[in-house]
């Protein structure tokens, strides 16, 4: 697979790391009234699609940005290549 | 009908007229006791012992495509019983039990084959790590035996002992380890729920669940409506899709492995062996092809196709470890989907949803449970408990904090 | 010998003769033969054995897709089973022999199965073998296993290199036959970066094989003047003996290019083969197409062929399989090799038409509705036996039949990433589908363009299409355009023992009998009957199989099933998916930067993940390495002690948030950690399981160096990267790995500052009150060379790790070792290292497996209920506090001479022994010489409640059992007065 990086272009998937779903970015509170539950959640349960797929990808070999790749899991088509750090941003993550 | 070697000589003399269909090829009854979603091995397997063990032949078994087409007829046929935690191996060692007497059970040769297996060791902690194994098994009542290099080479004279980068320093071996032809235990099944009574149903896909007030009253197929007292779920591989239907997240990524099968050579390799310092694990068929795999690709997909990088850290690791297949060619490659869980282990539980049951989570290791995943997923099914083999292998085992993890890799399933 | 069967023309070099062996005997050849043309050309017909029933077999074909024809080729360490003699080119000295029949390919014993083959039906194993039941391991299967197989492994290493590469273009056009010369031409007289590969050595693909003109020459001709074209041209790269095996995701092909199998012997650092990993946005199938056999009773003796096949052994390898010919066909095309092999002089038995309406011709008999029923001939053909029109049989003598039922393109690329070929009624033939892999377009023959001038049109316009070119077509040479209309015919009814798959020995019974018996499926007819699975993956026998299936449930073919290709395309040795990466290659190896010094020192190496690192330095005399590792605790312990600890991780953490990054880190508090201090921290996985452990040293106040363990360097660097990029986006924090950047070394012992004070600029006070437990600094030694100091310790001992620049490592082992000699200095190896960390009750590896908690690690207490921290909620489920949690504990012997087992399982001192009593497991083990016992480490039930508890440790896999005490895990010093002194 060729996984074009925001920054460097497109790169051999060799060169990456895979993590998962990235709803791993959403890290719940952990002060919350539920946070068992929600980390339990958040930890361990997937919607694991047929189809498109947000998910983490590290660039080990590389410039070592985590990258949330959106990718079809039927045909592994690749729609979209995000740095991880702006969706977190953009999900509201901060400090 | 009765297979044996009387009945074969039998009908090559008389022109093999009266060989009948292996099972019959029946439209779905608008009701059944048991639905079992899914004719691989472990569905497949599902039905038999609910028939035959626990009495229950008002039991469909509904496939998508055709039958013994999923990870059962796409894997390596290894069965073994070498697990080191107590919520795995008395259920393995139990598998095992059934594969010895599999033949004699099913009326089928599904020629089980104990030609031992070995795990290789490469340092001392791997030693460590294994000799606790070794201990777990032998205390289960499992074989067990730790071998030091020189018994290893005596075995496999051409391993890699000369100028290897992870020396060979031992290995765990089981010598009740070994391999099936994996078609045939999916038809053995097959044959013999049918002959028990229970429909097996082809090309009928599941599209939905009939649920109401938290029931499972049936599930909704490309066939109709097919109604049923409870409804078990046994498509490791595809358990996000079908449990998704039924709006049940579950502990399971989909990822795919892939296997690997060289042309036909006479006869090198007597039994499996598994390398400990790379992704590699070898047997050899009775055809004669070698049969390897190694890691999964890594990636969620349901895509039954792998890419090349795993291809060549598979042959990596088998040049590595015995540079003498160095020739062979490569036939055939191929992917399976595999239920990747959330600490390695599988589930055969009840759901959220009264009636709804559920069995997957193999990750790579469904082939050698087949017998004991349909004979606990069939004890659940009709007596509504786990299987005393199977306790440990609860849906919300990752809520309480009772994971069962061989490998310590925790929440993240593209390790296990 | 004589090449009997000669032909005239060809493409052979007849200047040149080649001598080769097959079975022993010597034979010429020319340059320019296959293996496989040579021996018809030497009127060797018969060449192998089946699979099953072990029937003579000869070629079937003249391409890659042979069946039959597959040999073990060359000798020694260089054996090669299951080599098909069709695709191997011809060299001088080649040595071959045929495989599978014993004791001779002529007189083969287990032919006698065939004889049985009424017994041996396809499946017939799976209803047989099982009584009694011990039977089948102790007689039958290793009785099959004995017969199973074709070729031989040589089990010596393979000698030979192989090599990968990577390359790209614009567009890839995989086969040079009519469309892909054509689509080449278009492309690279356009200018675009163009790869055209073919698994051949002549480019050309059918145009070598066909007597018909291109313009005003020879096909053949057409074909080389492309070739020289497009050699001229610097943007387009010619890879022929280069097999496209896979088309993987977005737009990445594997090939396999074959740079030295036509070689008698590789030139040296020349590699055989090259694993080619070509990118490219757009590529073309030009992959022709495979003439489909018909079955008929016994259609599987040597010298029955594919028609074009012989074609092609007569018209470019001029030579023919027999001087008698028949030819079988349902189509035109057959009659182009009736033609071809007449005006080469081969006798024309005749040509037999199943169509009534076949064309005739003059210079030979035609018979129109005519079928081959049956065939005669004990190790190759003599007799065909024919159904004529009227109903009356005849027999014709020939020693060689052209079969030929049509064409099916070969669109095996296509189905790679799980695209279905649809059906073309027209053609009768399974075509591309419209899922094809992105980016990859389909032209000529494997399109269902079977015409010459059909491929080459359709080369050129698939070029430009894929390219977007603009403009007219380019001319296209004039060629022969024959209607491509197919009608099918798949078998000869009533036939019975007709082959379908030749090698695996299915036939159209063994088809009737998978139907019979309910494998209806396409796929279970394949898994049954074992159709399609032979080395050949089915290219000449899936489509009977599937139209004979099809017949029989009543429907039509594409109803019935299609069957789709997996890679490669066609076998690809193991070796060369492996490159370089074998023996001491197989992983990278990292060495510290004292490495050199410690190998001068003796020192025994061990392997920690890619990493080489002194295990212990053996002193003349010593006989075991337990003397070694004690001396060296000893001597640490004694006095002083300097071990190679540069491959732990090392992190660099700088930034105004750095503190409370770590906080988040760590399960235990950092954000109050003073400047100039280092502190121990624990870092857990989200679900609350012991990730890693080391120490993180606050050199400024927005700058940290933290460590890791050697094994989790990497994983730890890329888990901060998660924390700080994907968790936390907005901390001031910026991560570095300095794992290379810094050699690190521990002294330790009691004389550990007193070296370190040679060493240290005196500028530095490293006295205890200047320099306590748990203090770092910034430093510079040796007269300014800068140095980080650490006052830690693993050993349990007075300890400090110092670090300087990697490439200052060396010479600062050196310095260390010379500046010592007056405190008796060791070095001390990762053994000696293990001994005193399980003296001091560290956990470290074995203990940190993954599965255990702070709370099994007995550091409970560190997780911080204060703090937001990774994996400190998940800690706290209730699986993971349950009151007999694992502990860890020591272990030791209640009899000072027993051994510990690491692995070994603790049981309670009475009762029994297995599974469900087990209390806990050893995880460590050591002889300890402070104790001069042996100790352990252990987890135990509720161990912190068990001190002083007798139990029994038991490993029945090396067959020990041992009386234990438990005790605490801290065999020394455990008020770590040491530490601080």
């Amino acid at each position: 697979m060729i996984i074009d990086h925001p920054l460097l272009g497109p790169r051999d998937s060799s060169e990456f790391v895979y993590l998962g779903d990235a709803s791993l970015i959403d890290r719940p509170d952990w002060q919350a009234e539920n946070a068992a539950e929600a980390f339990y959640d958040y930890a361990y349960l997937r919607d694991n699609p047929a189809g498109e797929h947000r998910e983490l990808w590290f660039h080990e070999s590389g410039d070592r940005s985590w990258l949330v790749v959106t990718r079809n899991t039927m045909t592994h088509e690749i729609s979209k290549v995000e740095l991880a750090r702006d969706v977190a941003r953009a999900q509201g993550r901060s400090k | 009908m009765r297979y044996s070697g009387f009945k074969v000589i039998k009908e090559a003399l008389t022109g093999h007229k009266g060989w009948k269909p292996a099972w019959r090829d029946p439209e779905p009854k608008a009701q059944y006791d048991v639905v079992v979603i899914g004719g691989g091995g472990h569905g497949l397997a599902t039905a038999h012992y609910l028939a035959k063990v626990y009495g229950q032949r008002n039991v469909a078994v509904i496939e998508k495509g055709w039958i013994g087409g999923g990870n059962v007829g796409r894997n390596t046929t290894i069965i073994r019983s070498n697990y080191l935690l107590d919520g795995n191996e008395p259920f393995y060692e139990f598998s095992l039990k059934l594969w010895e007497g599999l033949e004699q059970d099913l009326n089928y040769n599904a020629m089980v084959s104990q030609r031992g297996i070995i795990n290789l060791i490469h340092s001392d902690a791997q030693r460590d790590a294994f000799t606790r194994r070794g201990n777990a098994m032998i205390l289960n009542g499992a074989d067990a035996e730790l071998l030091d290099a020189e018994q290893v080479r005596k075995e496999y004279p051409y391993l890699n002992f000369n100028d290897a980068r992870f020396p060979i320093k031992g290995g765990l071996m089981q010598r009740r380890g070994g391999t099936v032809r994996h078609d045939a235990v999916a038809w053995g099944y097959a044959r013999s729920a049918d002959s028990h009574g229970v429909d097996i149903i082809q090309n009928c896909e599941v599209t939905g669940f009939r649920i109401e007030d938290g029931k499972c009253l049936g599930v909704e197929t490309s066939k109709g409506f097919i109604g049923a007292g409870k409804v078990g779920c046994a498509v490791a591989g595809n358990s996000g899709r079908v449990m998704g239907m039924a709006d049940i997240r579950l502990p399971i990524e989909s990822h795919v492995l892939q296997a690997f099968v060289s042309e036909g050579l006479k006869p090198v390799l007597p039994g499996v062996i598994t390398f400990g310092a790379g992704h590699f694990y070898v047997s050899q068929s009775d055809k004669g092809g070698l049969v390897f795999g190694g890691d999964i690709d890594g990636y969620n997909t349901y895509a039954q196709r792998g890419n090349l990088p795993v291809v060549e850290d598979v042959c990596e690791g088998g040049m590595a470890l015995m540079p003498m297949i160095g020739r062979a060619r490569l036939l055939r490659m191929w992917g399976g989907i595999m239920d990747m869980s959330m600490d390695g282990s599988p589930i055969i539980d009840r759901t959220p949803v009264e009636g709804l049951y559920f069995n997957g989570g193999w990750c790579y290791g469904g082939f050698k449970a087949t017998p004991a995943s349909g004979y606990c997923f069939a004890h659940l099914l009709a007596r509504n408990e786990p299987h005393p083999t199977a306790t440990a292998y609860r849906l919300d085992r990752f809520r309480t904090g009772r994971m069962i993890d061989e490998k310590g890799a925790g929440n993240q399933p593209n390790l296990h | 010998m004589t090449q009997g069967n000669r032909l005239s023309g060809g493409q052979i070099d007849r200047n040149t003769t080649l001598n080769f062996k097959f079975d022993n005997r010597s034979y010429t050849a020319h340059p320019g033969d296959t293996l496989a043309s040579a021996l018809l050309a030497n009127n060797v017909r018969l060449i192998g054995r089946s699979f099953k029933y072990h029937r003579p077999r000869g070629l079937l074909t003249a391409g890659s897709e042979e069946p039959n024809g597959i040999v073990e080729l060359r000798t020694g360490n260089r054996q090669e089973p299951n080599t098909r003699a069709t695709t191997i080119e011809m060299f001088d000295g080649l040595e071959a022999r045929s495989q599978n029949r014993w004791p001779s390919l002529k007189f083969d014993a287990l032919a006698i199965n065939d004889r049985f083959s009424n017994f041996l039906t396809a499946g017939f194993y799976y209803k047989t073998f099982m009584w009694p039941a011990a039977f089948w391991e102790k007689l039958y299967e290793p009785m099959i296993r004995r017969a199973a197989g074709l070729g031989s492994l040589s089990m010596q290493e393979d000698p030979d290199e192989y090599d990968k590469g990577f390359r790209h273009c614009d567009l890839l056009i995989i086969g040079a036959g009519p469309a892909g010369l054509m689509a080449a031409l278009t492309a690279g007289r356009a200018g675009a970066d163009v790869i055209l590969a073919d698994e051949d050595f002549a480019l050309g693909g059918r145009l070598n094989s066909e007597s018909f003109a291109l313009n005003d020459g020879t096909a053949a001709d057409w074909a080389a003047q492309a070739v020289a074209e497009l050699s001229a041209l610097p943007n387009v790269r010619l890879m022929p003996r280069t097999t496209v095996i896979g088309a993987f995701d977005h737009g990445i092909y594997g090939a396999v290019e074959r740079t030295g199998d036509h070689l008698a012997s590789l030139p040296a650092g020349k590699p055989r083969q090259i694993l080619w990993r070509i990118y490219t946005k757009r590529s073309l199938l030009c992959a022709g197409a495979t003439e489909r056999p018909i079955a008929f009773e016994n259609n599987d003796r040597p010298g029955i062929m594919l028609a074009s096949a012989l074609r092609t052994y007569a018209n470019r390898f001029a030579t023919t399989a027999a001087q008698r010919v028949a030819v079988f066909t349902n189509n035109d095309d057959g009659h182009r090799t009736a033609a071809d092999l007449h005006a080469k002089g081969v006798k024309i038995a005749a040509v037999i038409d199943v169509r009534p309406d076949a064309p005739i011709n003059h210079d030979y008999e035609v018979l129109r509705g005519a079928q081959v029923s049956d065939t005669k001939g004990r190790l190759g053909l003599s007799f065909v036996e024919i159904a004529l029109a009227d109903g009356s049989t005849r027999v014709l003598e020939c020693g060689a039949l052209g079969v030929s039922g049509g064409w099916n393109p070969n669109v095996h690329l296509t189905c790679h990433q799980r695209g279905r070929p649809v059906w073309n009624d027209d053609l009768a033939a399974f075509v591309p589908g419209t899922d094809l892999p992105p980016g990859l377009s389909v032209a000529g023959a494997a399109n269902g363009a079977f015409s010459t001038h059909g491929a080459l049109r359709s080369g050129a316009e698939s070029a430009m299409k894929a390219l977007d070119l603009k403009g007219s077509l380019p001319d296209l040479p004039a060629a022969e355009d024959a209607p491509a209309s197919q009608t099918p015919f798949w078998y000869v009814q009533g036939c019975s023992r007709a082959w379908l798959d030749q090698q695996n020995d299915v036939t159209v019974k063994d088809v009737k009998l998978s139907h019979q018996e309910g494998f209806r499926s396409v796929e279970h007819l394949k898994r049954y009957t074992t159709l399609g699975m032979a080395t050949d993956q089915g290219k000449t026998s899936n489509m009977g199989g599937l139209a004979i299936m099809a017949e029989l449930a009543g429907k039509s073919i594409p109803e019935t099933g299609t069957t789709i290709f997996r890679p490669p395309y066609t076998p690809v040795p193991i070796a060369t998916f492996a490159g370089r990466m074998k023996g001491k290659e197989f992983h990278p190896t990292r060495l510290t930067p004292s490495h050199y010094w410690a190998k001068e020192r003796g020192a025994v190496f061990v392997e920690v993940g890619n990493w080489l690192r002194a295990q212990w330095f053996p002193l003349p005399g010593e006989t075991h390495w337990r003397e070694s590792v004690d001396r060296e605790v000893r001597q640490t312990r004694a006095s002083v002690g300097v071990c190679d600890c540069t491959t732990l991780g090392k992190i660099d953490v700088q930034g105004s948030d750095a503190a409370a990054f770590l906080n988040r880190i760590y399960c235990n508090g950092f954000a109050k950690l003073a400047v100039g201090k280092t502190r121990y921290g624990l870092m857990l996985r989200e679900d609350g399981m012991v990730m890693d452990d080391g120490t993180a040293a606050r050199l400024a106040e927005d700058h940290f160096v933290v460590t890791t363990t050697t094994a989790n360097a990497v994983g730890v660097y890329r888990h901060m990267e998660f924390v700080r990029q994907c968790l936390f986006p907005d901390m001031d924090v910026q991560l570095i790995s300095t794992t290379e950047a810094w050699a690190q070394y521990a002294v330790a012992g009691p004389n550990s500052r007193k070296l370190l004070q040679k060493i240290v600029d005196p500028e530095f006070d490293i006295s205890n009150e200047g320099f306590p437990f748990m203090a770092c600094g910034n430093i510079t030694v040796c007269g300014g060379l800068r140095a980080r100091l650490f006052r830690i310790s693993f050993s349990g001992e007075l300890a400090f790790e110092i670090a300087v620049p990697s490439r200052y490592g060396d010479a600062l082992m050196r310095r260390l070792m010379a500046e010592g000699e007056e405190f008796n200095v060791v070095p001390y190896g990762t053994e000696a290292l293990g001994v005193m960390r399980i003296e001091k009750g560290h956990a470290a590896g074995n203990e940190l497996n993954g599965t255990t908690t702070a709370l099994n690690l007995g550091m409970g207490r560190m997780v911080s209920k204060k703090k937001d921290s990774i994996g400190s909620t998940l800690s706290e489920r209730e699986g993971l506090n349950e009151p007999d949690a694992l502990m860890m504990v020591g272990i030791k012997p209640v009899s000072q001479t027993d051994k510990i087992t690491a692995g070994g399982h603790l049981m309670n001192a009475t009762g029994p022994v297995d599974a469900a009593h087990d209390q806990g497991y050893a995880t460590s083990a050591a002889f300890s010489p402070a104790l001069d016992c042996h100790i352990g480490l252990g987890l135990l039930k509720n161990g912190g409640a068990r001190m002083g508890e007798k139990m029994r440790l038991v490993s029945p896999v090396t067959d020990l059992t041992v009386e234990v005490e438990i005790v605490s895990a801290h065999f020394v010093d455990p008020e770590g007065e040491r530490l601080r002194a």
